[in-house]
């Protein structure tokens, strides 16, 4: 018993965790694009949109 | 004052633009850098799912700017107008409640299996309480949605699929928590939280394709003029969007523009395309005095319009009211899934008393004659029975995404399904309702002729010169380089080529469409423009045909050019169709007993899409077409017809063999649960076992769109 009076707790705090990020995403739009955000990792960031000024 | 330590930040608009070209990461990438590099931009931001781009601006900033930034890197776009706007998604108040019966589910079961495995004395009832404290909150969270819908059909008399899950969640739950405060054996949390999550999950899914559907919808509203360049008295010339032009106004509206009210011609001779109003196939003269109406698309040159009716006072509005009357036919429609509950609640419940009366005569005690009932309500609980629409429906409608064809409901699928009769509207249906240039013109040219004629087409904006563009960029021909090139509104465009001067302008003799390639040296040469038929239109009626699906042309176009159509695809005609004469049609054909499809385009075919059991549009429809239709298919082939059809059938076929599952998964469950066999254990098993039967059954249909 004594196991589980831990293990029990620690099993639903890391479900509620989970649950809690869940609505977290939820509330932040992140479900709000899921096609662009998938197409979104093949944009390469680095290539800048304005050319560089010659020094 | 920290307000005078900081410059105040301008106020930034902002601006949603639609953008159906959107496909990829490259065009994301092309568009949001596109539009930053627009002086006063500060952030652009592309939704891909709804084809659509946010985009943060200085104020002073106008949408057409922003237009023509996105269509010199290829790329149309429309403002999106508030009238516009994406309804609100139907899946996103689903995926919370879904989030928390998953979570209450796997916890709840984690502590049942322990039950299960031989927990007894404290712990079990240790672990009921816990399940309790999960589960009771986690059940009036994600059982809202079935509450909501059940209490809404009983205030009207009526009964759905949610009123038994109601009444089987509530009444398990309720026994659940006096078992586990009387430290029973048995608790039925767990079953209660699955076949919350099931349901909800079915739910979402269905909710998530709609709303995909719609995405894609409003992704493709090109044709609605959002707004004119209304001419101050000054002279000056301003942009104002079409909810705020007033009649008496004076709008100048482009050669390629469709006008955005209904008005009279102050100056200007053009030609009108009135085909989305009246399915009228030729072009329209119109000079000053002559009335024109709003959604028809201005041919030529530049006129000068006086606005006569803007907004509800146009013909387009009169129209819109004619399908709001003729769309209530349609919402009478009762659902599969409905018609089955309304056998389903009677039976399940009469069942459940029967065994309490049994079991009570029998001389078993109220409690063990109540716990019997309540698990015969437990075990019949439309599990895999509220699978078995939706999920062979969401399964159908991807299959069908995946070939072009979106599907604006579920519901539209099993009305297609019953479908005998089908009505076709010519302009825009049939045929591809765009002038195409002809073939054998284009095939005498040399090369150097055609890349003079591409290189002139592609500076003008007018309809034929875009038309001639993408046929001639089909053949693979490559552009002429062009010095001094000009435009003149309604002749046409001239340019010098290696020192000679070519032209691309309207002939001299103007009958039908047709535009002239004049290049110094040679002869003239004559291109002919004409509306062809879709591709694959004789073999998708032939198809049609053998599906037992007898067909026939409705149009509003004079009786000449309908009768060549007909004869063409040898089907039956009847021509110069009122939007109110169409309608009529449907309903004398309904009155016959018949099912009907119809198959339009035009804003004058939305009364006759609206009332039609249900009805198809091609993507290129007006708004209006668009909107009443429950499938609109992509690309120009007419085979998504016959293959839309034949997806409907299969996905019925399948609905039913998942009725027949889900019953007989009932045939065998009830006597046990009756009997007083089922355990808590079972009965998760059981539900399981029929959910995931239905749902890979269900999954037979996603090759149903080949």
């Amino acid at each position: 018993m004594t196991g589980l009076a831990l293990l029990i707790p620690l099993a639903l705090m890391m479900g509620l965790i989970g649950l809690v990020a869940f609505f977290w995403a939820l509330r932040n739009g992140q479900f709000e694009d899921c096609d662009g955000a998938a197409a979104r990792i093949l944009i390469e960031d680095d290539q800048p949109s304005v050319p560089p000024v010659q020094p | 004052m920290t307000a005078l330590a900081r410059l105040p930040e301008p106020p930034l608009g902002q601006t949603v633009l639609v953008v159906p070209g959107m496909h990829c990461a490259g065009c994301m990438a092309k568009v949001e850098r596109g539009l930053v590099a627009v002086p006063g931009v500060a952030v652009a931001r592309v939704n891909l799912t709804a084809r659509q781009v946010a985009v943060q601006h200085d104020p002073a900033l106008a949408p057409p700017v922003l237009i023509e930034a996105l269509a010199a890197i290829g790329f149309p776009a429309q403002p999106r107008g508030p009238e516009l706007a994406p309804p609100p998604s139907a899946a996103r108040p689903l995926l919370a409640p879904l989030g928390v019966a998953a979570f209450a589910a796997m916890n709840v079961m984690l502590l049942s299996v322990s039950i299960w495995s031989g927990a007894t004395g404290a712990t079990r009832e240790l672990f009921h309480w816990l399940s309790a404290l999960i589960g009771v909150p986690a059940i009036l969270y994600a059982g809202r949605v079935f509450y909501v819908s059940a209490w809404g059909a009983l205030r009207r008399g009526r009964t759905n699929m949610d009123v038994p899950i109601a009444i089987g969640v509530t009444l398990a739950t309720v026994l659940s928590l006096y078992e586990t405060a009387t430290g029973g054996a048995d608790a039925w949390f767990d079953g209660t939280l699955m076949l919350l999550l099931f349901l909800l999950a079915g739910r979402a899914l269905d909710a998530a394709m709609r709303d995909r559907a719609r995405a894609g919808v409003d992704a493709l509203l090109r044709q609605a003029a959002p707004g004119a360049l209304v001419l101050g008295k000054d002279g000056s010339i301003a942009w104002v969007a079409a909810v705020d032009l007033v009649p008496g106004m004076t709008m100048r509206v482009a050669a390629g523009e469709r006008l955005a009210a209904d008005g009279e011609i102050l100056s200007g001779h053009s030609r009108f395309d009135q085909s989305l109003l009246t399915g009228e196939s030729a072009p329209v003269a119109a000079g000053p005095g002559a009335v024109v109406h709003a959604g028809t698309l201005n041919l030529e040159a530049p006129v000068d319009v006086r606005i006569a009716a803007a907004g509800q006072g146009t013909t387009l509005a009169e129209i819109a009211r004619l399908m709001d009357a003729a769309g209530q036919a349609r919402s009478r429609y009762v659902r599969i899934a409905d018609r089955a509950s309304r056998l389903y609640a009677p039976a399940v419940h009469t069942l459940a008393a029967l065994s309490f009366a049994g079991w009570m005569l029998h001389g078993a005690g109220l409690h063990q004659s109540l716990v019997i009932a309540i698990a015969v309500l437990i075990i019949t609980c439309p599990c895999a029975l509220g699978l078995a629409v939706p999920v062979a429906q969401v399964v159908a409608c991807g299959a069908l995404l995946r070939q072009g064809v979106m599907v604006k409901d579920g519901s539209a699928l099993e009305r297609l399904d019953t479908v005998n009769h089908a009505l076709f509207d010519k302009t825009g249906t049939l045929t591809l309702g765009r002038p195409v240039p002809d073939p054998a013109a284009l095939a005498g040219f040399d090369a150097a002729a055609a890349g003079i004629a591409l290189a002139l087409a592609s500076h003008s904006r007018h309809p034929l010169s875009r038309a001639l563009v993408e046929a001639l960029a089909a053949r693979g021909v490559t552009p002429a380089a062009l010095e001094q090139v000009a435009e003149e509104p309604g002749r046409g465009v001239t340019a010098r080529c290696d020192g000679l001067a070519v032209a691309l302008r309207r002939p001299e003799t103007a009958g039908g469409m047709a535009t002239v390639l004049a290049i110094a040296g040679q002869p003239a040469r004559l291109i002919g423009f004409a509306d062809r038929l879709r591709p694959d239109v004789p073999a998708a009626l032939d198809q049609l045909g053998r599906l037992g699906i007898a067909a026939g042309i409705v149009s509003g176009d004079n009786a000449a050019a309908v009768l060549d159509v007909a004869g063409q695809v040898g089907l039956t005609a009847a021509a110069a169709a009122s939007p109110a004469d169409k309608q009529a049609a449907i309903q004398r054909l309904q009155a016959e007993g018949r099912r009907v499809l119809m198959v339009g385009d035009g804003l004058n075919d939305g009364p006759a899409l609206a009332a039609a059991d249900a009805s198809m549009a091609p993507g290129t429809a007006s708004d209006v077409g668009r909107q009443a239709a429950d499938f609109v298919f992509l690309g120009d082939s007419f085979a998504a017809v016959p293959r839309t059809v034949r997806a409907a059938r299969r996905t019925m076929a399948v609905v039913r063999q998942n009725f027949a599952l889900a019953i007989g998964y009932n045939v065998l469950a009830v006597p046990l649960a009756m009997a007083g066999l089922v355990t808590p254990l079972i009965a998760a098993a059981a539900m399981s076992l029929s959910s995931l039967l239905v749902i890979a059954n269900s999954l037979r249909l996603a090759r149903a769109a080949r």
